[in-house]
């Protein structure tokens, strides 16, 4: 299907385009592929933890096509898996997705969208599809590259978590399957790219430790949110 | 409504809306440096209070159990650059393993 779609997106491309734009867009098609396939395994793992945490098939597949931002999924699940509460749960979902607002500022120029198309790229702007589009901007193909992207990720984000929550249905309980530890290593992948300097390690290390000091004195799910609120806020401070 | 679809109906909305800010905002709002290193840092700091959590915590005790064995081999693996399905099943293969072992 994206194969289809890439080829009719390609030929609206002016007749005075050569051999090396279609190779372009050809490569810029291959990455956008292996950008979704390398999605896939975080989608499945998220399908099958979120199902043996109690929700429903649908709930699960409805946070795939709605929310659809992984980091913000997963910490929703894992936290209510945990006991949270609904608040403790919802804060720190909300504040992992906020950064796919400044992803769209920066975006939505590159895109060059009529008004009705913006919603829709909205709703597709997270960590791949805005990476790809500012990766591309010196071939002219971001906009391409985009949507090439966020159209791949979402069909097989989807289907993955699809086929996880099938998966997680036929799995145990959490504990005995280790299910529980698929949330903190997915977290742990996510995270490893954004720690290589040493002033993100810091900002990890007060959060990771904020938020332990609190478990035995706060509700369930809400020293998440205490500890990164405050290394967030101390890092900024610092500045 | 039960409580889990609250939680799936306003997260999906909730992120949702963000996304669709970022295409309404005024650039200048975000041109100010420390909403921009605020938001750099936000899933750092969350993403490490995440994984002390649901490693170390039950409900409002501390633990260390079965885990803890799965953080340790995630961030093994993670050191190493293995890719991301190998981490995860390695981890919770690590923790079921440990779990069996001590109960």
């Amino acid at each position: 299907m994206v194969g289809r779609v890439a080829r009719f997106a390609g030929g609206d491309a002016p007749p005075s385009d050569g051999a090396a734009a279609r190779a372009a867009r050809r490569r810029v098609r291959g990455r956008a592929l292996a950008i979704g396939l390398s999605v896939t395994p975080f989608a499945v793992s998220f399908g099958a933890v979120s199902v043996a945490t109690g929700l429903s098939l649908l709930q699960t597949c409805l946070l795939s096509l709605l929310l659809f931002s992984g980091a913000s999924q997963f910490a929703l699940v894992s936290i209510l898996g945990a006991g949270g509460s609904l608040g403790s749960a919802l804060a720190p979902t909300l504040l992992l997705g906020v950064r796919n607002a400044l992803y769209g500022v920066s975006v939505r120029r590159l895109l060059g969208l009529p008004g009705w198309l913006r919603p829709v790229a909205a709703q597709v702007t997270i960590d791949e599809s805005t990476a790809m589009a500012l990766s591309e901007t010196s071939s002219g193909l971001s906009a391409y590259a985009f949507w090439m992207t966020a159209l791949s990720v979402y069909v097989l984000w989807n289907a993955a978590t699809l086929i996880g929550a099938l998966v997680g249905r036929g799995l145990g309980s959490l504990s005995t399957a280790g299910l529980d530890a698929a949330g903190p290593a997915a977290f742990v992948a996510l995270l490893a790219p954004r720690v290589r300097v040493v002033s993100m390690r810091v900002v990890a290390l007060v959060g990771a430790g904020v938020a332990l000091l609190c478990v035995p004195v706060l509700p369930a799910g809400s020293p998440i949110l205490l500890g990164g609120g405050v290394a967030a806020l101390l890092a900024v401070v610092r500045r | 409504m039960t409580a889990l679809w609250v939680a799936v109906l306003v997260s999906a909305l909730g992120c949702a809306a963000l996304k669709q800010l970022g295409y309404v905002v005024p650039e200048r709002v975000v041109a100010h440096l420390r909403v921009r290193a605020f938001v750099d840092v936000l899933p750092v700091a969350l993403l490490s209070a995440l994984i002390a959590v649901s490693t170390f915590a039950t409900g409002t005790r501390l633990m260390l159990d079965s885990r803890a064995a799965g953080l340790l081999v995630a961030v093994a693996l993670v050191a190493l650059r293995a890719p991301f399905l190998v981490v995860v099943v390695a981890a919770c293969a690590a923790a079921a393993g440990v779990h069996a072992l001590v109960g």
